[in-house]
């Protein structure tokens, strides 16, 4: 698949900033006393302005985004649909919650509760628009969608204890502490991906594709010699040489060095591993074989 | 329920790409608007197709046989496209088993195209919205026309007869008869898509010639169970 990079920015910033809630909630939860209201309020409007980029960026892989709205209508069915019900909702509810702690409103504990239970569910969206597509062997697995919670956790974790080493000193250390084990997780879950996806077999073949029963099967022609949709969308087009080295990006800037950082550089270790985080998820689509190249192989 | 469905026989297509350009033909000048070229005159001319014609070669020298592999929207019985479209541009027709996009509803997200293992589904970069073959629905049930010609434009533009357009669910229909007696077949099986077009496979012709039809068999002269022995002189009907 070829990597649009509109949906690269979205879901690495929607998952800092869902993971961003969830580490905040959990400093409420954990940490009441010494806290200000105005480490809350901040953090939540951090995590809206997180959404809104993301939000703005996927506007541009609509081709009308002015119907974008629509979008929501088949929720019985689509899970990009879905994730267009969860995405409103929870900026909405991380926004009461900023304002609720704020104004001092009282009922941050309620509406805390809801905003982790939309982030999930955000998470569990977005994933499985992916891991829903059955014929991308790829991404059609659980792991899909664990990844996701793991690395949004993870980047939101680390932004957390590095916004609180500028608002909470005190709540920095913890904080970096749980982005280091969240870190370690996603590591030993998107390592299981990538072997799974090395090691996977493709269960369609030229031969089922065309449907002749032949070893051998050589394309000679593919309808057109200018390139289509189906040569423009489906290939990355990158040299193995290039993919090796956005392998590398990842590994280093989404585990590496953010596990050598957090504890002592929060910010670094953010800004770091959001870029590997973007080649994280560069990577993941073009890892992704898709069955329709079958039918494209050679121009001419 | 009816199916209509499309019967490609790869025995008989030439390759000849006219199911291509009538279908370009057709579904540009339509009320939808027309399927974009772009670069039409430069290098890398590219554009919108709702069919295609492939090619591929089947075995190793001297002995290939030349396939041609037309392609286009299968409207599968369990379309993967159309539950995950966000807005319900996507849809099955229940009357026809047509597949569709409403191009007043689709976004352009592209994420049918995802869905869709075989790349039937292509996205038109100037109107911004997915297209897909629509089995000339704008022209099969046209009254305006005379019966024979409410065919799909692909059906009607092939020289060779290799396109066949019915109900693949009425048993008796043209096309049901073809899958039947030919051995009709559907793309990508393990996808379970279950697509309504079918393709019929290469057949050869081959007359099987047995030994004892070089000779009469009831040759008096044959002893059974020797080899018939071709000095022998013949008998009164071969002699006639």
């Amino acid at each position: 698949m070829r990597p649009a990079f509109s949906v690269l920015f979205l879901t690495t910033l929607i998952g800092a900033a869902q993971g961003l809630f969830i580490a905040l909630f959990f400093v409420e939860l954990l940490a009441p006393s010494g806290v200000t209201r105005e480490f809350f309020a901040f953090g939540s409007l951090l995590v809206v302005f997180l959404m809104g980029l993301g939000g703005i960026s996927s506007v541009f892989h609509l081709g009308h985004p002015e119907r974008a709205w629509r979008a929501m209508a088949q929720w019985r069915t689509s899970w990009l649909a879905r994730e267009g019900i969860v995405l409103p909702a929870f900026s909405a509810a991380a926004f009461a919650w900023g304002v609720a702690h704020w104004l001092n409103l009282g009922h941050t504990f309620a509406i805390g509760v809801a905003g982790v239970i939309l982030a999930l569910a955000l998470f569990i969206c977005t994933g499985m628009i992916y891991a829903a597509i059955k014929v991308l062997k790829e991404w059609s697995h659980p792991l899909t969608v664990v990844n996701f919670i793991l690395f949004g956790c993870a980047s939101g974790t680390t932004l957390a204890a590095a916004y609180a080493g500028f608002m909470a000193p005190d709540l920095a250390a913890p904080l970096a502490k749980s982005a280091f084990v969240l870190i370690l997780l996603s590591l030993v879950t998107r390592a299981a991906a990538l072997w799974r996806n090395a090691t996977l077999r493709p269960v369609s073949t030229l031969q089922t594709a065309i449907g002749v029963r032949h070893p051998r099967i050589a394309q000679k022609a593919q309808g057109a010699m200018g390139g289509s949709f189906n040569t423009r969308e489906f290939f990355h087009g990158k040299s193995p040489a290039f993919l090796r080295g956005v392998l590398a990006a990842m590994a280093l800037g989404a585990f590496v060095l953010p596990l050598a950082l957090v504890m002592f550089a929060p910010l670094a270790a953010f800004l770091i591993q959001y870029a590997g985080l973007f080649a994280e998820r560069w990577y993941f689509f073009a890892e992704a074989q898709h069955p329709q190249n079958l039918y494209y192989q050679t121009v001419s | 329920m009816t199916q209509l469905a499309l019967v490609i026989d790869l025995n008989v297509c030439v390759g000849c790409h006219a199911c291509v350009t009538n279908c370009k033909q057709w579904n540009t000048s339509g009320s939808a608007g027309a399927l974009t070229d772009c670069n039409p005159y430069e290098a890398n001319p590219n554009g919108t197709f709702l069919n295609r014609v492939q090619t591929f070669e089947v075995g190793s020298f001297p002995n290939t046989e030349t396939v041609h592999f037309p392609k286009s929207c299968l409207h599968c019985e369990n379309p993967p496209c159309v539950p995950v479209c966000p807005t319900g541009a996507s849809y099955k027709r229940e009357s026809d088993g047509i597949v569709l996009v409403d191009y007043d509803k689709c976004i352009g997200c592209k994420y049918c195209s995802w869905a869709c293992p075989y790349g039937m589904r292509e996205f038109d970069e100037e109107r911004k919205v997915m297209t897909k073959c629509t089995l000339c629905v704008d022209r099969i049930y046209d009254q305006n026309l005379p019966e024979e010609r409410r065919k799909p434009s692909c059906v009607l533009a092939c020289p060779t007869g290799a396109r066949l357009f019915g109900d693949v669910h009425d048993a008796d229909s043209q096309v049901s008869v073809a899958i039947r007696e030919h051995g009709g077949y559907a793309l990508m099986p393990e996808a379970g898509t279950r697509p309504a077009n079918h393709y019929l496979p290469r057949r050869k012709t081959r007359v099987s010639v047995h030994e004892e039809d070089l000779y009469s068999s009831d040759n008096p002269h044959k002893i059974d169970g020797l080899p018939f022995d071709h000095t022998l002189p013949p008998v009164n009907e071969e002699l006639s």
